[in-house]
């Protein structure tokens, strides 16, 4: 009981401090402070809980388990995550925002096609695409190729709806304006559009990160080699070893996280002159 | 494009059509290619020459195609749905229906939730402060990690059928509305909370009269995306859950099976449910806006 108390009062006083920070100036300890204590406290609750109530380490192991599988099992979780994260949900991000971006581009180019494409790319935006898992596993076998698959579909329908327009956004003063300096296409969608289409883009990208992760993973329950996150989950789950799964979990929230702060640290490097951008680095 | 155009260069219609049908076409071909193989290997086994009319209409009629011809789906979903008992596990309507109500229940969960959070984010900021990027992070995990595990604890805890699925589409679906209202609660300019506060207005009545009407438009926003993923979750979260039925079940069990026709008649299901789910929220929109003329 001990525990359990100590664990709500250092939750007490984190929210005391949380609401000592919040009157503060803003500078960039101040920022990040907030968060981690509200983490820690969270963390320290859990396990409490765990320990003063006794729960079942089949239904929910404690923080402190869950460290100790993770430090012993760094080989086995460094092998699931290049299965999924890095052959998997990695190269089917790349190649389906690759697609998409061309398909957008023909579709800008040709009025019929974008009138056609964008409502049928929203509906199935909106749609659990996900639901294709299995059939493309059929199709492609159970290695990382299928799980490409996935996510390149996955991917595919928000970067289109986006880019598409992002490439709308560009004024038409400025469009005018590139027509009296006689640019050609290219130009015009270079410099101009392409520059203004930037933040929506990126937009489309943030969004795509963790659904690309979660298609590798679920894609992986309908079949797999025997490396892999979703794989390790699958079968460890049965098996009720769930501070493995957590582990694993775990691995995916530090992947998913690593991936989104890697396309938010490529937006500041590459649309620093937009608004949303200035001044925050 | 002020300029007056024809029906044929403006509308939607026709260009969506086109494209439709220009999938369909490519789509029949297609399931030529891909399912020809088997076709030749039964017909050296059985050593009959094929020819080309019943090659292709031999593809497109296989029992377990690697791609099912369009008219194939439309026939197993109208089999499945009009003549059998909406009581039988066999029935789409009976897998549909459970997958609906987790839905439901995980979609009303979730935007109450959000809707708590984002008044407590836009209220308080210290809260705003340490809670809001663990929001941001917990939809970089993917839930569906998670999801055998809250299927097997919920169950221990005396939680069956419905209640852990629904608290997946949760935990799906709180998101969209959490950025969705924080952003349509801050909409309102400081004019306007200023105005409100030289009426004296409390807390709530700012809330109530200024903030709430003002974030209707991306309420429903918020609420169609939280709609797609708390279908999204359901179906995800009856893959782990195994035998309690449902359209994410099914397309499982099709896939275990081999069965490809199970597998894209839940599919196409569950984009039909989806779309007239969305479908009702836009309508109730419409009749919202217009009656609070908010119309955009």
């Amino acid at each position: 009981m001990v525990y359990f108390w100590a664990a709500i009062i250092f939750w007490i006083l984190a929210w005391i401090v949380n609401v000592w920070i919040s009157r503060q100036k803003e500078n960039r300890f101040f920022n990040i402070a907030p968060p981690v204590l509200f983490g820690m406290s969270i963390l320290f609750i859990w396990e409490s809980c765990v320990v003063t109530f006794n729960v079942s380490p089949v239904i929910l192991p404690p923080p402190s388990a869950i460290y100790m599988k993770f430090m012993s099992s760094i080989p086995i979780l460094w092998e699931d995550f290049v299965q999924t994260a890095i052959k998997g949900a990695l190269s089917g991000y790349i190649i389906g925002c690759v697609a998409a971006f061309i398909v957008s581009l023909i579709a800008d180019r040709f009025n019929f096609l974008e009138r056609g494409l964008l409502p049928i790319g929203n509906f199935l935006a909106a749609m659990p695409i996900i639901g294709i898992a299995p059939i493309l596993v059929m199709w492609y076998g159970y290695g990382w190729q299928s799980k490409a698959a996935v996510v390149a579909v996955m991917v595919f329908f928000p970067i289109l709806v986006n880019t598409v327009q992002g490439l709308k956004m560009s004024d038409k003063i400025h469009r005018d304006l590139m027509q009296t300096y006689n640019a050609s296409y290219f130009q015009t969608m270079i410099k101009l559009r392409l520059s203004t289409a930037m933040p929506f883009i990126f937009n489309g990208l943030k969004i795509c990160t963790t659904l690309a992760l979660i298609g590798a993973i679920v894609a992986e329950f309908f079949g797999s080699p025997i490396r892999g996150m979703g794989f390790r989950i699958s079968t460890e789950a049965p098996r009720f070893a769930l501070d493995m799964v957590w582990a694993e979990i775990t691995v995916a929230a530090m992947a998913g996280s690593l991936f989104y702060g890697g396309v938010v640290l490529l937006e500041k490097w590459t649309t620093f002159w937009h608004p949303s951008q200035r001044g925050k680095v | 494009m002020i300029s007056r155009r024809s029906m044929w260069s403006e509308g939607k219609l026709i260009p969506v059509l086109s494209i439709i049908g220009f999938i369909v076409i490519i789509w029949y071909g297609f399931s030529i290619v891909l399912n020809a193989p088997w076709e030749y290997d039964k017909a050296k086994r059985s050593s009959i020459t094929l020819s080309n009319v019943e090659l292709i209409s031999n593809t497109w009629s296989q029992k377990r195609p690697k791609l099912p011809a369009p008219h194939q789906i439309t026939n197993e979903i109208w089999d499945t749905t009009v003549n059998k008992k909406v009581t039988s596990k066999r029935s789409l309507v009976y897998h549909g229906l459970i997958t609906f109500y987790e839905t439901i229940y995980g979609f009303i969960f979730g935007t109450c939730l959000g809707i708590l959070l984002a008044i407590g984010i836009v209220y308080n900021r210290a809260t705003a402060m340490s809670v809001m990027p663990w929001i941001i992070t917990s939809q970089t995990i993917p839930i569906l990690a998670i999801a055998p595990m809250i299927v097997v604890a919920l169950g221990s805890a005396g939680f069956n059928g419905l209640m852990p699925i629904a608290i997946i589409s949760m935990y799906l679906s709180f998101f969209p509305v959490v950025v969705g209202m924080v952003k349509g609660l801050k909409s309102p300019d400081q004019l306007e909370i200023d105005q409100m506060k030289t009426w004296s207005a409390s807390k709530f009545q700012v809330l109530h009269k200024l903030r709430a009407p003002r974030s209707m438009p991306f309420f429903f926003t918020s609420l169609k995306l939280g709609m797609a993923a708390s279908l999204v979750g359901a179906i995800v979260g009856e893959l782990p859950s195994g035998g309690g039925g449902g359209l994410g079940f099914r397309m499982l069990s099709g896939s275990t099976f081999g069965n490809t026709l199970h597998i894209w008649s839940g599919l196409i299901s569950a984009a039909v449910l989806a779309g007239t789910l969305i479908a009702i929220i836009g309508g109730i929109q419409k009749v919202v806006l217009k009656r609070m003329s908010l119309e955009m």
